[in-house]
C-alpha cells in the first residue's frame, strides 16, 4: 500500500514539475527580443504585423491569461515554427529524436558493458594495483569535456591512423543511418567515455555494498565459491540500481549528444539544437529544451520509481 | 612548507578543529597536488602574461596557424595569436569565471539552504520544493538558451552560471542547518533575545563553513567545465574574449588539418585544472569529515 501512495505522490509531483518547466519556458519565451510574436511569425515580421498577431492570439492580455493558452497551444503539440527551417518545430523534433536516441543508446549501452564488469573487478580486488588505476582513470575521464575527448578520437583514429571516418553516417532514415557502422564508431565511443567513468564507481560501491551483506556469508558459508556468489548474487543484486542510475542520467546524455552530433555531423537534435543557437532560432532552441525536460523528468521518475520496487527501504520523500 | 613532527608536544599544544582538519587535508597527497597544480595555473595565467607579453587583441595574418617553434613554443592559431600567450589569456577567463560563479552559486545556495534550514515549518517545506523542481530541469540547456539570448560578457556569465547552479550547495547547507538550529548555543541565543538573523550569520553560517568550503571547491570545478562547455559551442565568451573552451571551438577546423597544437593544450588545461579542483574538494571533505558528492 505504502508503494502505490508514493507511486501516487511521485508522479503527481512530477506532473507539477512538467508545469514549472512549462513556466520557465514560458518565460524565457517572453524575455526573447520581440517575444512570442515573433517566435511565430519570424524574424522578418513587420510591426504591424506583430501587433495584429498579438491582438488575434489575445497576447495583449495579461500574463496568466496568455500562460493558459501557451499550454493549451503545447497540449495540441504546436511548439511553433523555425525561423531559419520554416517548419513546425514539433515535426522537426520527431524526424530528430529517433537519430538521436539511436547514439545515445549505442554509447549507454557501450558504457554500461565496460563499466559493470570494470566496476565489479575493482571492487572485488579493492585496493590493489587495478583498483588504484581503475578509479584514477575514471577520475580523469570525469574530468574530460565530451567535445575533447571526441577531438582527440578524431585526430588519433581518423586523421593519423586512419582507421574510422570522422563523419557521422549521413541520411534520412534510421536505415541509412545504421548501414555505415564505421561511421558511428567514433560518435558512438566519445558518449560513452563519461559514462564508463561514472557507473564503474556505482559499480564497485553496489557491489562493495553486497560483499559484505550477510546473504554473501550465508552463500560462502555453504561452500559457494567466489565465482558463483559474484555471478549468482551480487551481479544481480547490483545490476538494477546500477541500471537505474541511467534514468538520473538523460540531460547529460542529452548534453552529451549534443556536442557529439556537432563534433561528427550526425543530423540528430543536438546538431537541431546546435544549428539553432548559431542562428538564434528560439522557438527550436526551446522546443528542444522542453522535450529534454520532460524526459529528464520522464526519467527521474522512472529511476525513483525502479529503486523504490527493488529496495522498500528508499523511504518516499527522501530523495 | 615545514614539516610536520607528529612526536612534537601533542599534549602541551591545543589541536583546534580547524589545525587538525588542515593537517589531515595536507596528508592527503592528491589534495596538496591539487592545490599545487591551482596554484600553478594561476601563476601562469595571471603572472605569466606579465613575463611572455603576446598580442592577444590584433589579428597577425603573417604568422597564422604556424606550428610549434621557437618563437611560438606551442605554435599559432588560425588569426596569428601566439597560442602560449592565448593559453595563459583564456586560461585567466575560466579561472575567474569558474572561480566567481562557484563562488556566487554556493553563496545563494548558503542563503537559500541556511533560511530554510533554520525557519522549518512551511517555508523550509515550499523553498525545498523549488529546489527539488529546480534540479529536475536540465541546467545545462537552460543556461545554453538564456546565453543564446542575452549574449553575455565574463560577468553576466559568471550571473548566469551562479544562477542555474546554487540548488545543490543548497540542499546541503540545509541538511547542515536542520541539525545546527537546535543546538543549545542557537536556542541559547534565542532566549535571550538574539534575532534570527544573528543566529544564521554568528552560529549556523560560522558552523556550517566546512560544508560551504567542500561544496564552493566543487562548484569552481563544475562551473568551469560548463563555461568551457557553453563557450566550445559558441555561447558563451565572446571574441575577442575568450576561455580554454572558446579555444576549442576552433578545434573542429583544426582537427582535419592537423593542428594538434590548438587542441591539445586548451584541452588538457580543463582537465587538470578541474581534476586538481576536485582532488581538493575531496581532500577537503575528508579533512573535515563532511558529507558532501561522493
Amino acid at each position: 500500500m505504502a508503494t502505490v501512495w508514493y507511486l501516487v505522490r511521485r508522479v503527481a509531483q512530477a506532473v507539477l514539475v512538467i508545469f514549472l518547466v512549462t513556466i520557465v519556458v514560458f518565460g524565457l519565451l517572453h524575455a526573447l527580443p520581440g517575444g512570442p510574436a515573433r517566435g511565430i511569425l519570424g524574424a522578418q515580421a513587420t510591426a504591424q504585423q506583430i501587433a495584429a498577431f498579438n491582438h488575434e492570439q489575445g497576447l495583449d492580455k495579461p500574463l496568466v491569461a496568455q500562460y493558459f493558452y501557451y499550454l493549451r497551444t503545447l497540449l495540441h503539440g504546436d511548439l511553433g515554427t523555425s525561423y531559419t527551417l520554416n517548419e513546425p518545430v514539433s515535426a522537426l523534433i520527431v524526424q530528430r529524436l529517433p537519430r538521436t536516441l539511436v547514439l545515445t543508446v549505442l554509447s549507454a549501452v557501450l558504457g554500461l558493458l565496460l563499466a559493470i564488469p570494470v566496476g565489479m573487478w575493482q571492487a572485488v580486488r579493492r585496493n590493489k594495483p587495478f583498483d588504484y588505476a581503475m578509479t584514477a582513470l575514471s577520475f580523469v575521464a570525469y574530468a574530460t569535456p565530451v567535445y575533447f575527448f571526441g577531438l582527440v578520437l578524431v585526430l588519433v583514429f581518423s586523421q593519423a591512423l586512419r582507421w574510422f571516418p570522422s563523419q557521422a553516417p549521413q541520411g534520412d532514415t534510421l536505415g541509412q543511418v545504421l548501414s555505415d557502422p564505421a561511421g558511428l564508431v567514433l560518435p558512438v565511443v566519445a558518449g560513452a567515455a563519461s559514462m564508463v567513468a561514472v557507473f564503474s564507481r556505482y559499480m564497485r560501491a553496489a557491489t562493495l555494498e553486497n560483499l559484505s551483506e550477510d546473504y554473501v556469508r550465508t552463500a560462502r558459508a555453504g561452500g559457494a565459491g567466489q565465482r558463483a556468489i559474484l555471478l549468482r548474487h551480487v551481479f544481480r543484486n547490483s545490476l538494477t540500481p546500477v541500471v537505474a542510475m541511467l534514468g538520473y542520467y538523460v540531460p547529460v546524455l542529452f548534453g552529451g549528444a549534443l556536442v557529439v552530433e556537432q563534433l561528427f555531423n550526425y543530423p540528430g537534435m543536438g546538431l537541431l539544437f546546435w544549428s539553432a543557437a548559431q542562428s538564434s532560432d528560439y522557438p527550436v532552441l526551446l522546443g528542444c529544451v522542453l522535450v529534454i525536460s520532460v524526459a529528464t523528468v520522464v526519467g527521474t521518475l522512472l529511476a525513483d520509481i525502479v529503486q523504490r520496487i527493488i529496495d522498500p527501504r528508499v523511504v518516499a520523500g527522501n530523495s | 612548507m615545514t614539516v610536520l613532527q607528529p612526536t612534537a608536544t601533542p599534549v602541551a599544544e591545543p589541536v583546534t578543529g580547524l589545525r587538525l582538519s588542515l593537517r589531515r587535508f595536507l596528508r592527503n597527497r592528491l589534495a596538496v597536488i591539487g592545490l599545487a597544480v591551482v596554484v600553478l595555473f594561476v601563476l601562469f595565467c595571471f603572472v605569466g602574461p606579465l613575463l611572455y607579453q603576446t598580442d592577444q587583441t590584433h589579428t597577425a595574418l603573417g604568422q597564422v596557424n604556424q606550428p610549434p617553434s621557437g618563437a611560438h613554443p606551442l605554435g599559432t592559431d588560425a588569426v596569428g595569436h601566439d597560442e602560449l600567450g592565448r593559453l595563459m589569456y583564456g586560461g585567466g577567463v575560466s579561472l575567474l569565471v569558474g572561480l566567481a560563479a562557484g563562488a556566487l552559486a554556493t553563496i545563494i545556495g548558503m542563503l537559500w539552504g541556511a533560511v530554510a534550514g533554520y525557519t522549518g515549518g512551511w517555508v523550509d517545506a515550499a523553498m525545498m520544493r523549488v529546489v527539488d523542481a529546480g534540479i529536475a530541469i536540465p541546467a545545462l540547456f537552460v543556461l545554453l538558451v538564456i546565453s543564446a539570448i542575452v549574449s553575455p560578457g565574463v560577468w553576466g556569465m559568471v550571473a548566469i552560471l551562479g544562477l542555474v547552479s546554487w540548488l545543490v550547495p543548497s540542499r546541503l547547507i540545509r541538511a547542515e542547518t536542520l541539525t545546527l538550529s537546535h543546538r543549545d548555543y542557537v536556542l541559547t541565543l534565542r532566549a535571550i533575545g538574539g534575532t534570527h538573523a544573528r543566529a544564521i550569520t554568528r552560529h549556523i553560517l560560522p558552523n556550517s563553513i566546512s560544508t560551504i568550503v567542500v561544496a564552493a571547491t566543487f562548484q569552481i570545478a563544475d562551473a568551469i567545465m560548463l563555461v568551457a562547455y557553453v563557450s566550445y559551442l559558441g555561447l558563451g565568451v565572446r571574441p575577442p574574449r575568450t576561455d580554454w573552451g572558446g579555444m576549442l571551438s576552433a578545434g573542429l577546423t583544426a582537427v582535419y588539418s592537423g593542428r594538434w597544437w590548438l587542441i591539445l593544450p586548451p584541452g588538457l588545461a580543463v582537465i587538470l585544472v578541474v581534476c586538481a579542483f576536485n582532488a581538493i574538494g575531496d581532500g577537503l571533505r575528508d579533512a573535515f569529515d563532511v558529507r558532501g558528492r561522493s
